[in-house]
């Protein structure tokens, strides 16, 4: 497609030859340098040119099919979506735990009815994409799929260091918490270690099982082992219920071993940037001064979600465009 | 589904006076047969094996020539759905389904409804079997009432029914008490109890085996000790009572090894093992990008990762695990197209069973077909002591032909089951069923074989 626009994504050597967006384990380095780099420019628009609407994806519509409640990465995907031109659907895809398998079916018939050429979607089932797209013509991008990959947090969390920092390669990265059941966890894991990054996995011997070491990450269930050294530590969300399973004896115990503080903080260095793919157990992962802390990114990372969800877009109609017909 | 139900609506040949099978490869570890002969039936038996039979003594001739003829196989562990769930399954079609993968007998499990836990179920899938079905179903019946594990089932009055032995299929009986009660009162009756070994605490909401590539894809893992510490457990009380006890299906190492110091201790236990657990590993559910969380690889036990296969080989190959069952559980197709956590675990097992087998494990050179064989019929016979249905003159003639060597595709036109959740749908296989007798009575034949009936000489 012709366009005036300053801002289509660069074809680096190789370029995006993905339809889908099912999880960063699928990407090389190369195309998540792209994505990067293209989200790079896009944000660059959102700063100087806030009220903008590009014609990358004029006449295309994005159907957004959450059935799980995500206000904020749905909210991103509509305005990256939008700001590209454009139109947006927003299924109520219904908020009961029941909304499995068969609604799923329903609801692809539904979308090609509709004929949606993106579909942005997040279940609570992992795997729930690759199921989606044997049924629907459109591209699929993983909004989070149960604990198995949430790519666009992965790559918004990249696109946060790489600025922060000026790189990824060789910087060392300690992931803090629940890994078992995260698939922000995951997908981090990939895009850093396939970038370069030296990462760390720390946590409870109950939610970080060795075999993590399959993901090219060092495991480690003792904290202060984790940090040393970090220049990034990303804290993960520990839900609540996990007592339950017998996982954990109680968060209090939790943030003795594994929860960061203002001591510990200082300990490791005035550097290093904490993280955290939100929402917040404030208290439990983090303390309160910490997250409110020069070094703390866990705030005001919305710009870079739209933009690395603009790459996204842009980049898997790029590839559709021309053709491209892998996974 | 309208072309499965023309696929089972073809007609079954009768067979009528002497039979003539001519040409075949007859191979049969018990009579110890593994050459050329023609293969005469009267009356439903073998009346003369030899070279050269004169076919003008045969009312039928079967041209068998550049197949093998093996005795039928049994299938220790199956679901049949028939009382009660026969929207993806029952006996008509189970047996169809049994008769195109070469088997002649089967165990149906007590898992229907109602449970198969008194004789007048037993009674009425044997009768079902006899009206409906091709092959010869034997009902394992269940070993407490309504498969509760809490009281015992009447199992002197289920032997008598016919079901030749008794087991709870769902999951392993919880109180140990239960089952080692059982176990003294079945050793009197001379009935083995059947087992399926699985602490339902461990292997909780898991989804497949705990590893790897559960970590990868995100899905909650089943680790090896909600199967080996049953295992352990059960083994235990076997050696402790004396009693028969089989485990329907042993899946990884660890159990292997358990049963592996039980059986030198003479603990008086026999296992299977599924030819999906020897031939397929946890990489099938990984699979490949639009193929990944692959729900037909959804099976309890879960499949285990190389090491597991590798110690299942092994234990076959050392008598450590006794014989191959194929815990064929079909589903209702849509039940399985749907996302990973929701759908049912099984899959279909009948037709693909030799099939799959024989590719990995004699087409590659690990395994003689012999072996094959013997796992598929003399070894499932031995654990039920019932005389294996042989290759012999006076045996009954329940047998089946296969051709072997020549790769094709393993495709939905193979199937008889009412179920469609076979995991090697769309694999290159090297062994074909041709056709299978059950009785002298023709039970299956390949239309690719012989499109007019197995009764014509083929071209």
């Amino acid at each position: 497609m012709p366009s005036q626009s300053t801002l289509q994504p660069p074809t680096a050597a190789g370029g995006f030859a993905h339809k889908h967006l099912l999880g960063v384990e699928d990407l090389s380095r190369e195309e998540i340098l792209l994505l990067l780099d293209t989200a790079d420019e896009f944000k660059a628009g959102i700063v100087s040119r806030p009220g903008e609407r590009l014609d990358t994806l004029r006449g295309r519509t994005v159907a957004n099919l959450f059935f799980e409640n995500s206000t904020r990465t749905r909210t991103s995907f509509e305005i990256a979506a939008r700001r590209l031109g454009a139109d947006v659907v927003n299924f109520d895809a219904g908020t009961s735990s029941v909304a499995k398998g068969e609604t799923l079916v329903d609801t692809a018939e539904t979308l090609e009815a509709l004929g949606a050429e993106f579909i942005v979607m997040r279940h609570a089932s992992s795997g729930a994409c690759e199921f989606l797209l044997r049924e629907v013509r459109g591209s699929l991008i993983n909004a989070g799929d149960g604990a198995h990959e949430h790519p666009t947090q992965a790559l918004l969390d990249s696109l946060t260091i790489r600025e922060a920092l000026g790189r990824i390669d060789g910087v060392r990265v300690a992931i803090v918490g629940d890994a078992l059941h995260s698939r922000v966890a995951r997908s981090v894991m990939w895009a850093l270690t396939k970038v370069g990054a030296e990462v760390t996995l720390c946590g409870p011997p109950t939610l970080v099982p060795e075999s993590f070491s399959t993901f090219g990450v060092r495991v480690t269930h003792d904290f202060d082992d984790a940090v040393r050294g970090a220049e990034v530590v990303y804290l993960l969300r520990i839900q609540h219920e996990r007592m339950d399973g017998a996982y954990l004896p109680s968060l209090g115990e939790y943030r003795m071993l594994y929860g960061m503080d203002s001591e510990r903080l200082a300990k490791i260095g005035s550097e290093v940037l904490i993280m955290h793919p939100g929402p917040v157990n404030r208290g439990v992962e983090v303390t309160r001064d910490v997250m409110h802390s020069p070094q703390s990114r866990i705030l005001g990372q919305v710009t870079n979600g739209v933009a690395v969800r603009m790459a996204v877009l842009a980049l898997l109609e790029q590839a559709r465009s021309s053709g491209a017909e892998v996974a | 589904m309208t072309q499965a139900l023309a696929q089972t609506a073809a007609p079954i040949e009768t067979s009528k006076g002497a039979i003539l099978v001519t040409g075949g490869h007859l191979l049969d570890p018990v009579a110890r047969v593994d050459g050329k002969a023609d293969l005469l039936i009267e009356n439903g038996r073998v009346s003369r094996i030899g070279e050269g039979l004169d076919p003008g003594r045969a009312d039928q001739v079967i041209d068998a020539s550049g197949l093998m003829v093996f005795p039928g196989f049994l299938d220790l562990h199956a679901y049949l759905r028939e009382p009660g769930a026969t929207g993806s399954e029952n006996i008509e079609t189970g047996t169809r389904a049994a008769a195109a993968g070469g088997y002649t007998t089967v165990c149906a499990m007590p898992s229907t409804s109602p449970v198969c836990d008194s004789p007048v179920v037993v009674r009425y899938m044997i009768d079902r079997a006899e009206r409906s079905g091709c092959v010869e179903v034997l009902p394992i019946a269940a070993v407490t009432r309504g498969q509760e594990g809490k009281q015992l089932a009447d199992m002197a009055a289920l032997r008598e029914a016919g079901a030749p032995a008794v087991g709870d299929a769902l999951h392993a009986v919880s109180d140990a008490q239960v089952l080692r009660r059982a176990l003294q009162y079945a050793r009197e009756l001379g009935l083995p109890i059947f087992v399926h070994p699985e602490d339902p605490d461990l292997s909780s909401d898991g989804l497949m085996q705990d590893g790897e590539i559960a970590l990868k894809l995100g899905l909650r893992g089943i680790p090896r000790s909600a199967e080996a510490s049953i295992v352990a457990r059960d083994a235990a009380l076997a050696l402790e009572t004396g009693a028969r006890l089989h485990f329907a299906h042993i899946s990884n190492k660890d159990s292997v090894e358990i049963l592996r110091f039980y059986k030198a201790l003479g603990a008086p236990i026999t296992a299977g093992v599924t030819p999906h657990h020897l031939v397929l590993t946890d990489e099938a559910v990984a699979g490949s990008i639009g193929r990944r969380f692959d729900t037909s690889a959804k099976v309890k036990p879960p499949l285990g990762d190389e090491s597991d296969r590798e110690a299942l080989i092994g234990a076959v190959e050392d008598g450590t695990i006794d014989c191959i069952s194929t815990d064929h559980a079909p589903h209702f197709p849509a039940s399985k197209d749907t996302t990973f956590d929701v759908a049912p675990f099984g899959a279909i097992g009948f037709e693909s069973a030799f099939p799959a087998l024989y590719t990995a494990m004699v087409d590659s050179g690990r395994w003689t077909l012999e072996r094959l064989v013997h796992a598929m019929t003399e070894a499932p016979n031995r654990v039920l002591r019932r005389p294996q249905r042989s290759l012999e003159e006076g045996a009954e003639a329940s047998l089946t032909l296969f051709e072997v060597g020549r790769l094709s595709t393993f495709g939905e036109n193979r199937l008889r089951s009412r179920s469609r959740n076979c995991p090697w749908l769309g694999s290159e296989v090297s062994a074909t069923c041709c056709a299978t007798l059950w009785r002298g009575t023709p039970a299956f034949a390949s239309p690719a074989f012989f499109p007019n009936g197995v009764f014509r000489a083929r071209s």
